[in-house]
């Protein structure tokens, strides 16, 4: 069993704090993904699971067994990382038995696992290759193959696709996701990617600032995101924010104390010809084949809506949008947080 | 509409164009010619003394001290004294044995302690650095006094140990490794930490070979450094038969007279191991710059 619990996990440099008390409980098989802004404290949360970097406070389990003082060898992991750490001068077949020199099995055995683990990868025909042989794409699963070679409980990415194109990216998140279903460990994948975020996971952990903003599935955090910033980092384009006041009474579902921000994605917001909630001109137009975006300039702020590709209003024409009651998500405006609405 | 067969011709370059607009080698105006001479006559600068040194060699004692290149009655004899002369065999052994040994502690321990100041964070890492480099600016003649009171002290004086101790690692070397290990990613390290290598391991199959250039360079530097050291060999040693080569040769000749055909004929033979070395160590080198010059 390889569940992996985080439990008041505490991070300083010296002086600065960067990780502020992360509760994350992972269950064995689970895919989850952190995700969150350059800097929020991804990849030092990865790093102190794998133990590579020093603990500060609180503790890290693995298999219901409390590593904070083990060795990143003794913690029955492996890890990936984004510039992939395949070494030059080994070829392909060094570079993944790399993983198994420390490991005491018989020498024809290891070769077996490596022979295996290529097939997996589907690199049979390159392992005698050196990695400046191989494309971007070949050499991330090179690092792969030998993360998987010693069958670890639990895998560590570190924005592993970050270096690769776009198309590939694509690719590779596909061969990622098949192979967790495949060997069914444990994996924690920290990008600042949503979408890929929302692909793979399991479970989406949002951070910012070193706090854990929401964790949920994807569809959890994309229908009933717990704040602002992760209404607004969750989904492309990003959520509309509208005062509440600004709106037409009544649009509000129940009336809340304080000043609210009412939320609607541009997904949800569309071109009406009665009740709308906002109207304004459009500024800008941006065909997306199925659907137009379109950049409205309103009373409150530009937004973002979509049309309808085949009749999309035109450049400085004046459009009304409105949504359904369903899809606004009402915050509070002091705090972000979500306010539950009846 | 052209057709999609209606490529262009290539363009022809005409007589004139080549003449205004020339593209083959050659000097090209003043600036070129002037660089040519002064690069031709540096390298004249650079070969005279190995002609010269070639050329005397070659001499008999009594046409020395004529300033002709080409020698009048040319002979091999001066190679066959020298090299049945046994006090040259063993300086050259000598020197060989000592260069050697100082080359390859300086390959290991350099790079061991440059690779430690620049991967690991420990309390007092900065003053250490500073402290190695400092020795740096401390010249040869000054250390000497020093190193030949603690060899008698130590009883090192007319031995291989006292000759090599002064010279096993360098604050040079060390410098230059420390810097090298910059370029290894943290990454390379930490991956190898998880697949359960210790430090040691690290630095040997990990680090090491992906700075391979650097180690060559450093190699070439020490050995030829050492190859050609005079003063503290010439200071330690009392024995002729402990003498490295540049000490056994300048003493060639009797108390009267110096056999410059005998010492000009040792030197030529020991730049043979100096090419050798350089030879070697350059294919790594160049090896090395094709390596990171593609992106891995
Ligand atoms: N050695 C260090 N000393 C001081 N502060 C550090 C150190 N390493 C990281 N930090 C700080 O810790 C915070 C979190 O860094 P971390 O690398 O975890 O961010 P991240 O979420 O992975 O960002 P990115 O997406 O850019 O990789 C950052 O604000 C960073 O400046
Ligand atoms: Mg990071």
């Amino acid at each position: 069993m390889a569940d992996i619990a985080i439990a008041d996990l505490i991070k300083r440099y010296g002086e600065t704090q960067v990780l502020h008390g992360i509760d994350l409980d992972i269950r064995d098989g689970e895919f989850v993904v952190l995700v969150g802004p350059s800097g929020c404290g991804k990849s030092t949360t990865l790093r102190m699971i794998a133990g590579l970097e020093e603990i500060s406070g609180g503790t890290v389990s693995i298999g219901g067994r409390v590593v904070n003082d083990l060795e990143p060898k003794d913690r029955d992991i492996a890890m990936v990382f984004q510039n992939y750490a395949i070494y030059p001068h080994m070829t392909v077949r060094k570079n993944i038995g790399f993983g198994l020199r420390a490991a005491r099995m018989p020498r024809a055995d290891k070769e077996r696992r490596i022979d295996e683990v290529a097939a997996l990868l589907d690199m049979t025909a390159l392992l005698d290759r050196k990695p400046s042989q191989l494309s971007g794409g070949q050499r991330q699963r090179v690092a792969i193959g030998r993360a998987m070679v010693r069958d670890p409980a639990v895998f560590l990415f570190d924005e592993p696709l970050s270096n690769l194109d776009a198309q590939l990216r694509t690719q590779m998140r596909l061969e990622i996701k098949k192979l967790h279903q495949r060997v069914g460990s444990t994996i924690v994948f920290v990008t600042h990617d949503q979408v890929e975020a929302m692909t793979l996971a399991d479970r989406i952990v949002i951070m910012k600032d070193g706090h854990i903003q929401q964790v949920g599935t994807p569809d959890e955090v994309y229908r009933s995101p717990a704040n602002t910033f992760v209404a607004r980092f969750i989904g492309a384009p990003s959520m509309n924010l509208l005062d509440g006041a600004s709106l037409p009474p009544g649009t509000v579902p129940r009336a809340s104390d304080g000043a609210v921000l009412v939320g609607i994605r541009p997904d949800d917001l569309h071109p009406v010809t009665d009740a709308p909630l906002v109207e304004g001109r459009v500024t800008v137009r941006e065909p997306l084949g199925p659907d137009t975006l379109i950049y409205v300039d309103t009373p409150s702020g530009e937004v973002v809506a979509k049309a309808d590709a085949r009749t999309p209003p035109a450049v400085g024409a004046t459009v009304r949008l409105g949504a359904a009651a369903q899809d606004l998500h009402v915050f509070d405006a002091a705090s972000g947080a979500a306010l539950r609405v009846a | 509409m052209a057709s999609l067969t209606d490529v262009p011709a290539p363009a022809k370059p005409t007589t004139e164009g080549l003449l205004r607009n020339p593209t083959g080698r050659g000097p090209r105006g003043h600036g070129q010619a002037v660089r040519w001479i002064l690069l031709f006559l540096g390298g004249v600068l650079m070969v005279m003394p190995l002609v010269y040194m070639v050329s005397t060699s070659l001499k008999w004692p009594h046409e020395v001290y004529d300033v002709n290149l080409i020698p009048e009655e040319p002979t091999i004899e001066n190679y066959t004294y020298v090299l049945e002369d046994g006090r040259f065999y063993d300086w050259f052994v000598n020197s060989l044995v000592i260069a050697t040994i100082t080359t390859i502690s300086n390959v290991l321990f350099d790079s061991l302690v440059g690779y430690t100041l620049c991967k690991f964070r420990f309390p007092g890492r900065q003053l250490v650095f500073i402290a190695i480099l400092s020795t740096l600016m401390i010249p040869t003649e000054m250390l000497v006094i020093p190193w030949y009171l603690m060899s008698q002290q130590f009883g090192w004086l007319d031995s291989y140990w006292g000759i090599m101790f002064p010279g096993l690692m360098t604050a040079f070397g060390t410098f230059l490794m420390k810097q090298f290990f910059e370029s290894v990613p943290d990454d390379f390290l930490e991956a190898a930490r998880i697949d359960g290598l210790n430090e040691l391991q690290i630095w040997w199959t990990v680090a090491m070979p992906l700075v391979k250039p650097a180690l060559a360079a450093l190699a070439i530097f020490v050995f030829l450094g050492n190859w050609t050291a005079f003063l503290w060999p010439l200071i330690v040693t009392n024995s002729v038969e402990l003498y490295t080569l540049p000490v056994g040769l300048s003493g060639f000749g009797d108390e009267v007279d110096v056999a410059w055909e005998l010492i000009m004929t040792g030197a030529a033979i020991s730049t043979i191991p100096t090419l050798v070395v350089f030879l070697i160590f350059q294919r790594f080198i160049i090896r090395g710059v094709v390596m990171a010059g593609l992106k891995g």
